[in-house]
């Protein structure tokens, strides 16, 4: 069978999967849901079209948007989650027995669904009796909290669909309300190849900037990402990424990873000269 | 299309455009971009679909002027859908549809009872035809700073005092989506062999949803502008005037004509006849929703506390008889911004565009095209204006309802000799323009109207708080025309 699942990255652009067989198809209230298997990448799981996470690839993305700020912030207890129905973010997260509580925000209860029965290695961790679910929309939900968490993850779909919302000034500013007064909030900031994507990046950069005392980007290749290429962003009330990275601590943990290092956790921020002019252009 | 076999389900305009299409007419008329192909650059602006129905009137497509087929026939669908005896479809935008409904009934001298917070098209229908407008104070909420609706005992008694008046005109509803008792206003004009006009430019919705106030056809009026293009869904600039019983639907045809265009849009008119038949089917369901968006939004804007999102509770049983449940006014004052404030920020700081912003109040519009998510932006938003903002609001000025002095008619004042002095210095002179915060478009000043120091003062504040200021000849209104 010569099946192949194609991804816009650009307008002339498309990024194409064989698949072997379609496990999963659904239109839920809020997207389209598609899980399909496929021989380089394993189980691909697609929103409205998009790639979210393939079994190959995942690590890179959930070690990166996790490790990160839980090696800075020297004492994460509560954390709130934004999107990552799939369940890698809290995966790794329960990793840390220093954490208390992880409230998770999904608006789209059939994304979590579909991952329990078809991506499970990914989901195992959504039962942790840490983990809290909530089926809402985030802003609804983050508006009614204050200083409660030390750290947020926004692990959301690009800005361009249902998750645009999760890119706004509002959302940010909410998010820093939500925040204790050395809270981060790390998010999926992008990619800043394609000019469509560089161009939704620069604002939301302008934003979280405008938002933040500490705002820096860092970056991590993920294959199945437009360009291959992917941004996070590190914001911050208190904590320097770099400054305040106690690499000894983190290695006292003793937290097998695959993509991750702590020689890797610096380096990540140190990104090409196009894109420091992108950062910049936005940051005056 | 006779009227005992109206058939909501059709869209004679629209589908003498589909024929059209097929038929692949060559053009030797107007319009001159025939189809698109001479505008390449407008073409691919606006696509070949939207431009290739860019036509003229035509036999088979009718013509607006004088319709006897498509036009005509929706036209009656028209009516029948919202229960008048006649409706014309209006390419000038609502301000066409409210002139002409002035112009149908008042002449030269004739006198029209009004509120003041009426739209500037209302009294630009005065200096085109020379009425003299009695107005009605409209009741003032102190807290919010907003007019409401006219009071029987007004209406009673300005009609008691002008018993030559030939009409009574009300807004349903105001821009605020607050109403006055339409149906005792219409009885009282009737007994005393009035008509009553209504401005219904935020009013299409009462036709078709549940729960709603009363429309005026229901409540018996004798006419009424409508405007489908706010939340009727249809294009901007296309508008609906509909008569009752008591009117000549030839006479007004004829004030139409006056100053309606001969060259009437096709991409107007058939968004009316796909508009109205979208109303008409599914208007009901379609409304429900907004008002539960709209029910939902005051709730969250209310919880987050400082904002007042005001809703049905402000019904007083007169001034504000009835409340417009779709509408989403925000009092802003208690959090220490000027409404106007909170309407720049959105707009600056969060690409939220919202309908207007005066002194005390927003105004949120929500129709037909809004989702829950854009809503919990809004309000988020609002949560973080508060957050980022919120300062003591002494100091800020509560709009207060200013009783206007008429001393000539708008059209003498228009077209007198007149002269431009600095407006700090025309406290006392006779002005001969309109001044007025657009939106919401309600005049401060009209035309013969007595300038007072309370008025400059508050025009000077309204433009220190950023409001954009329209209708007087110097844009910036330092200067303003007089009567010599």
């Amino acid at each position: 069978m010569n099946l192949w699942f194609s991804e816009y990255h650009a307008p002339d652009v498309r990024h194409s999967l064989r698949v072997t067989r379609h496990l999963y198809s659904s239109k839920s209230d809020y997207q389209q849901i598609d899980i399909f298997d496929t021989p380089e990448f394993g189980k691909v799981l697609a929103l409205d079209g998009d790639v979210m996470l393939t079994e190959r690839d995942e690590f890179i993305y959930n070690e990166m948007i996790t490790h990160i700020p839980m090696s800075v912030h020297p004492n994460v207890q509560d954390i709130l989650v934004i999107g990552a129905g799939d369940g890698g973010v809290v995966k790794e997260l329960t990793r840390y027995e220093s954490v208390k509580r992880i409230d998770l925000v999904e608006m789209d209860p059939q994304v979590i669904e579909a991952c329990r029965t078809y991506l499970p290695e990914n989901a195992c961790k959504l039962d942790d009796t840490r983990v809290h679910i909530y089926f809402d929309n985030a802003l609804r939900f983050i508006r009614r909290s204050s200083e409660e968490y030390d750290l947020i993850i926004v692990d959301s779909n690009d800005p361009f669909g249902p998750s645009e919302g999760y890119f706004t000034r509002e959302f940010y500013g909410i998010c820093y309300n939500a925040l204790r007064s050395d809270g981060i909030m790390v998010n999926q900031q992008g990619s800043p190849f394609y000019k469509h994507d560089a161009e939704a990046m620069q604002r939301s950069h302008k934003r979280i900037v405008n938002t933040f005392p500490i705002s820096r980007v860092y970056q991590a290749h993920i294959p199945t990402y437009a360009a291959g290429y992917w941004l996070f962003g590190f914001a911050s009330k208190k904590y320097h990424p770099i400054n305040d990275f106690d690499e000894e601590r983190w290695k006292s943990l003793h937290l097998s990873t695959k993509y991750y290092t702590t020689k890797l956790h610096i380096g990540s921020f140190y990104l090409p000269a196009y894109l420091e002019k992108m950062l910049m252009e936005v940051e005056s | 299309m006779e009227k005992t076999e109206l058939d909501q389900t059709r869209a004679p305009i629209y589908e003498a455009l589909e024929r059209f299409r097929e038929m692949r007419v060559v053009p030797f008329d107007v319009p001159g971009h025939k189809h698109g192909k001479g505008n390449p650059e407008l073409t691919a602006f606006l696509g070949e679909k939207c431009v290739g129905v860019d036509v003229n009137s035509m036999k088979p497509l009718d013509n607006l002027c004088h319709p006897v087929s498509v036009i005509r026939d929706a036209e009656l669908l028209a009516a029948d859908a919202f229960g008048a005896k006649h409706a014309f479809l209006m390419v000038g935008g609502t301000t066409s549809s409210v002139q002409s409904m002035v112009l149908s009934c008042c002449k030269q001298g004739d006198k029209i009872i009004l509120p003041r917070n009426v739209h500037r098209s209302v009294i630009n229908s005065l200096v085109l035809c020379g009425a003299i407008p009695v107005y009605v104070n409209p009741d003032v909420d102190r807290r919010l700073g907003i007019s409401l609706g006219m009071s029987r005992e007004h209406v009673r008694k300005a009609i008691a005092e002008n018993p030559d008046a030939v009409a009574v005109l009300v807004n349903n509803p105001t821009y605020y989506g607050i109403c006055s008792d339409l149906r005792a206003i219409v009885k009282m004009a009737h007994d005393a062999g009035m008509l009553c006009l209504a401005d219904e430019a935020h009013g299409t919705h009462f036709y078709f949803g549940d729960n709603m106030p009363v429309s005026a056809m229901r409540a018996g009026a004798d006419m009424a502008a409508v405007s489908m293009h706010k939340s009727g869904g249809s294009l901007t600039q296309s508008s609906l005037l509909l008569i009752g019983e008591n009117v000549n639907e030839r006479h007004v045809r004829q004030i139409i004509n006056l100053t309606q265009t001969t060259s009437g849009s096709y991409l107007l008119m058939s968004s009316l006849d796909i508009s109205r038949r979208n109303l008409a089917l599914r208007g009901k369901e379609v409304f429900r929703k907004v008002i539960e968006m709209a029910e939902y939004a005051r709730e969250e804007i209310n919880a987050v506390g400082g904002y007042y999102a005001y809703g049905r509770e402000l019904i007083n049983g007169d001034s504000i008889f009835d409340f417009d449940p779709t509408k989403l006014s925000v009092h802003t004052r208690d959090i220490g911004l000027a409404g106007i404030e909170v309407y720049d920020i959105l707009r600056d700081e969060y690409d939220i565009q919202i309908e207007f912003g005066d002194i005390g109040n927003i105004l949120a519009y929500l129709s037909i095209g809004d989702r829950i998510q854009e809503l919990e932006r809004l309000v988020s938003a609002l949560a973080e204006i508060k957050r980022r903002y919120k300062k003591d609001p002494d100091g800020l000025l509560s709009q207060e309802y200013i009783d206007p002095e008429v001393v000539c008619s708008p059209q003498k004042a228009f077209y007198s000799q007149k002269k431009s002095i600095p407006i700090n210095e025309s406290s006392g002179f006779v002005c001969s323009e309109f001044v007025m915060c657009y939106p919401p478009g309600i005049p401060i000043l009209a035309p013969g109207e007595r300038i007072t120091k309370d008025i400059i003062d508050y025009i000077q504040y309204a433009k220190a708080k950023g409001c954009s200021m329209t209708g007087s000849e110097d844009p910036d209104i330092n200067n303003i025309n007089v009567l010599v």
